[in-house]
This record gives structure tokens, sequence and C-alpha cells, in this order.
């Protein structure tokens, strides 16, 4: 170690917590020297909202829409993780059409996600007309989403039992249009997202976790498969339709050959799960069964079902970003006596400790942000040394970011 | 990477075998879905605190498990924690879920923590912590995670007992109001239709010649299904 790099002192840098494009507000303390991150911390819960306490008081048809609301994104994959574990617990039957209904608004789900966080990653990184295309190219499911379900966001499609709405053969050519159009430019994404230099210098090497880490830090979804752990729940355990359709964990190999855990890789398996999505919404398409969509068509007795019910038991669905799980006790009252929400990035938050450690300032957006906790958190950055506090702002960590990549640019 | 895949029997019986009567209830559940009914398997097994840690240890000679959350349940005299994990991910359709469940006395809440065989599971410990009162022992960081700095000490959001939320900690939306210091809205207010006016046969005179055709022309209809 020289002189020089021996007299610099390390210094904290908390970033956050409250970001205008944060669902979840999240508050990150940096230990510097210099450029490189030495260790980080994150402090959760600046939103909690209290919803677990919320349902606790409330009954199962009532929560299923609360659960609606716990994530913009993943509305879908709340109610339904919810729907399963009361089914289980009062031993509710889901018609067979009903099923692929939750699989085909699932899929669109994660294709929605996936696209949205492609967005966010290219202006992460200065790629702002990447950016454009991305989001663009999204609106084709969100459209398709409120054809289908009457919202963009909050479906509340699901219900215990089964769905409130169906999907009619008359919908299937708008359906069957939109999977074309994501067919016909899945080639042109993936090229543009993975063959480009910039890409490529600012993401290959980047935040970097292990086989071993993901798993040991129990980590779920798109970040654990980008590090070469086969876990997804809708080909492990299959739910709704996914038993039925042919599905397989994407992993970076497939694509690569290799599997590096670097941020470049969780890009290469969220790009490929949209390609994947497609080719399961048209499965579901082909051989969806006919007949009802939900077990009982009157609400009080679906509600008088899950009074009656005691029991326990865990509803878990892949969600866009990862397991998604609900743990549920009934224990006869009409409200669930405990009810724990696990969402995705509960799992995959520390693994931020592992990646961003020996990454340089710039870096921290992008790697914060492949993980997909919704976006970075960089709304404010105050650097504290000794007494003197100078504030970046969210602009400024950006444009770090931007400087970097046109710098490397420069050299390469 | 090769694997023996067992069924949930066979886990069951590896923890009855090895811990005996700390080993509470077991039971093995299936749950499928869809047209092919593929089963999802499930062992929930309740055990004693004494050999928790060892059971884990077993599960992981057993194969890597996946941790998925730890919930808790406030059940009166007790308070059950619950660690889901998987194991066996990977194998199409072939996961086991393995429910480890311990009931620890309100007297005495502690637990070991299992960090330093899944040192993922230190965000969990430290929720369970904080939302239930639970003391994890040998928790490597033991900071709270999701509640305000300024929240009480004492009270635990999850517990059903007199540590739990007080109800004058709750703020009920409707009971807030509507604010009353604000500036009128620069609207004029509707004058309140006469009910003469709504009376006046002037713009309906028209209609009645219209519909006498159309109502025959509906019953008629009607009467025909």
């Amino acid at each position: 170690m020289s002189e020089d790099s021996k007299n610099k002192a390390t210094f904290n840098v908390p970033i956050g917590p409250v970001h205008p494009a944060l669902k979840e507000p999240i508050l990150f303390t940096f230990k510097m020297d210099g450029e490189l991150v030495e260790e980080v911390d994150f402090a959760p819960g600046k939103c909690h909202r209290g919803i677990e306490w919320m349902g606790m008081r409330r009954n199962p048809v009532q929560i299923v829409h609360l659960t609606d609301r716990i994530c913009g994104i993943c509305g879908v994959s709340h109610s339904l993780a919810f729907a399963r574990a009361v089914e289980q617990i009062a031993e509710i039957e889901v018609p067979e059409r009903a099923h692929y209904v939750r699989t085909i608004i699932a899929e669109y789900e994660r294709l929605q996600s996936h696209l949205l966080w492609a967005g966010v990653a290219a202006h992460e990184l200065g790629f702002d007309t990447l950016f454009f295309l991305a989001w663009r190219v999204r609106e084709e499911s969100m459209d398709v989403i409120e054809y289908l379900t009457g919202n963009r966001v909050n479906y509340g499609i699901v219900q215990v039992g089964g769905v409130r709405r169906d999907f009619t053969e008359d919908q299937f050519p708008r359906i069957e249009a939109s999977l074309q159009y994501y067919e016909d430019i899945a080639a042109k994404l993936l090229k543009l997202f993975l063959e480009d230099k910039t890409i490529q210098i600012r993401c290959k090497q980047c935040g970097v976790m292990s086989k071993r880490e993901a798993l040991e830090l129990c980590t779920v979804g798109p970040t654990a498969r980008a590090s070469g752990v086969a876990m997804d729940v809708r080909s492990d355990s299959p739910y709704a339709a996914y038993g039925d359709l042919d599905i397989a964990p994407v992993l970076p190999h497939h694509y690569l050959g290799l599997t590096n855990g670097d941020v470049y890789d969780r890009i290469v398996v969220r790009l490929l799960e949209v390609v994947q999505s497609v080719d399961l919404i048209r499965q579901c398409l082909a051989n969806m069964p006919p007949g009802e969509v939900l077990w009982e068509k009157k609400y009080p007795k679906i509600l008088a079902a899950c009074k009656k019910a005691t029991g326990e038991a865990v509803g878990r669905v892949e969600a866009p970003r990862g397991e998604c799980l609900h743990y549920v006790r009934m224990d006869g009252n009409p409200s669930p006596q405990t009810w724990k929400v696990k969402a995705s990035t509960y799992s995959n938050q520390l693994s931020w400790l592992k990646m961003l450690k020996g990454e340089q300032i710039a870096d921290i957006p992008i790697v914060v942000a492949s993980i997909d906790p919704c976006m970075s958190c960089t709304d404010r950055v105050a650097v504290v040394r000794d007494d003197r506090t100078d504030i970046l702002t969210k602009a400024d960590l950006h444009r770090l970011s931007v400087e970097k990549t046109r710098r490397l640019a420069q050299w390469s | 990477m090769t694997r023996t895949i067992h069924t949930p029997e066979e886990i069951a019986a590896v923890f009855t075998e090895k811990f005996g009567d700390a080993i509470g209830e077991v039971t093995i559940r299936e749950w499928a879905e869809g047209l092919k009914k593929t089963p999802n398997r499930a062992v929930w097994i309740r055990m004693s605190r004494d050999i928790f840690h060892d059971a884990v240890q077993c599960l992981v000679d057993i194969d890597y498990p996946h941790l998925g959350v730890i919930s808790g349940a406030d059940i009166g005299d007790e308070i059950e924690l619950l660690y889901h994990m998987w194991i066996y991910f990977g194998e199409r359709g072939q996961e086991i879920k393995v429910t480890l469940a311990v009931p620890l006395q309100k007297s005495d809440l502690s637990i070991p923590t299992i960090s330093d065989i899944i040192p993922g599971a230190v965000y969990s410990e430290r929720e369970k912590q904080e939302m239930l009162g639970i003391k994890v022992a040998g928790i490597p960081d033991s900071r709270g995670l999701f509640l305000p700095p300024d929240f009480p000490e004492g009270v635990y959001p999850w517990r059903k007992d007199e540590t739990g939320i007080r109800e004058d900690m709750v703020k009920n939306l409707w009971a807030v109001g509507r604010p009353t210091d604000r500036p009128a809205p620069p609207v004029t207010p509707k004058e309140e239709k006469k009910k003469e006016h709504e009376a006046e046969p002037a713009p309906a005179g028209d209609t009645p010649e219209q519909s006498p055709p159309a109502e025959p022309e509906t019953g008629e209809v009607k009467n025909d299904e």
C-alpha cells in the first residue's frame, strides 16, 4: 500500500431514504475509501405501512384487495399468493380455467415488470434512448392488462376461489397480437441490451455475487438465477397452470455459456424471461380448458367458507422479482390469526452488501438497481466528512454514472 | 450436481429418528393445482427449542435449504416461530417445503440464531425481534429493521397481548375529518333545483309521442320469450 492511500481517511456516505421513483424508500450508508465502497449498510422500513396489522383485522375477501395494493408492480403476485394460502386452509378447489387466467395475467405482469426494469437500468447507465424504447415497448403489455382486467395497476382480478373476470375467446386476437409484437421485437431488444459495448463495459464483472453467496443469503428470483442458482417457484413447486406448461428456470449460461453472477447476467436473465413469458402465455391460450372461473359466485358464501376454516398454509408464487410468499393462519374467526407477507425484495436486499463491496461510487446506481428493488434509492446523498456536509443530489449521482460511461467509451 | 431426492416421509423419519421425543407433531401435506395436478409437497415439523439449531444443521446435511421467511404467531401463552424452508429446488416439481415450528413460552422468549448456518437468516431474525419481542441469542446484528427509530420501546406490533399496538397508537383515517382551516374553494355553490322546474313538461312533452310505439314493442318481445 502506498503512502498516499494510507493517509486517505474513509468517510461515510448516506444515500436516501426518499426518492420519487422509489416505491420503497431506503437509507444506505456507504463507508467509502476514496472512490471504492468499503462497507455497506442499509435501513429499510421508511414506508412501513403495517399492512399485516391491518389485515389481521379484516376478512380474507377484503384482504385480497388489500394485497393488490402492497406493490404497484406485482399486484397479481401478492393477491395470488394470499388467495392460494386461504384456498389451502379452507380446501377450496379453484376451477381449472381460473388457473389459466391467473397464469396469463401473472405472465403479463412479468413482461411489464421486466421491461420497466430494463428501461430503468438503461437510464442508470445514461443510455436514455434505450430507456425510452424499453418503456415504449412495455406499454403494449400495460395496454393488454388494461384490456383484460380494466386497470393498468391494481388489477383486482384474483379472488379467493378463482378470478373475478374470465378471458374470453373474442379477447384472444388482441392477446395474440401483443405476443406477436413481443416476438418481433425480442431479437432487437436482446441485441441492443446485450451486444452494446457501453452496457458490456459497465455491467460485466460489476456487482458480482457467486452462486454460494446467492444460496447463503437466501436470494430469490432473477437475482439468484443470474448467479447460477436454478430456482424458480413456477418450475420447482408448480402452481396455477404452470404444472401443465413447458417451463424451466432461465439461467445465464443458457445464453452466454457460463455464469458470472454480475449485473450483465441479471440483464440476460430478465430479458430471456420476457421471451419465456410470451411462450408461456401462448401455451396457456392453446390449452385453456372451458368452464367457470370462480369456485362460488356469491361472495358471502366464499366468506362463510373462510370463516369456518382453521389451519395454516403458505401461498407461494414467483413474482417478477422472485419468490413472494404469504403465511396465513386461520382459527375460525373472520380475520386471520396471523398473516405474514414476504415480498421478493425482502430476500434480495442482503445481497447488496456483497455486490457493492469494492465497487466505485458511480456504479452504485446500477448495482442497486440490478436486483430490481424498484429503483435506485439515490434521491439525495449527504457526504459527511469531518464536520462538513456536502449534499449530493440524485442528479449528481446520476451524472457521475453517466460520466463514467462516457469515460469508458472514450478509452475503449 | 448429484443429489438424492427423498420423499417427505423419509425426511420426517430422519428428524424423528435423530431427535426422538424432542419432535412434536409432524404433518405431511400435499396441494395440487392445474390440469395435471402437479403436487406441491410439504412437511411441517413442530419441535422443542433445545434441538432446533441441530435440526437446522440436520436439514442442511440433507440439502442446503432456501429460507423463505420466518413467521411468528402469538397464540396466547406461547409465541410460535415458523421457519419456512424449501429443499430440492431446481428439480422440476420435486421441491419440498420443510417448515420447522418452534413454540416459545412467553416467560422465556429466546431462540438460538441460525445465521451461523444460513447467513441470510439474520434479516428475518431482526424483524422477529422487533415485531414479536423475542430474543435471538447470538444474532450478529440486533438492530431494528422496519420500525421507525422513535417507535416506543416494549411495543411489539404482532403481539396480541398488552405489549401489542395500543388503541391510542392507531390513527383512523375516518376520524381525522376534513380540515377546517382551508380557504373556501373558488366555486360558486350550485343553486338548488326547484321541484316545479323538474315537473315542467315542456321538454318532456315531445317524448310521449315517440315513446308509445316503442313501449308495446319491447313488451311483445318479452312476451315471446
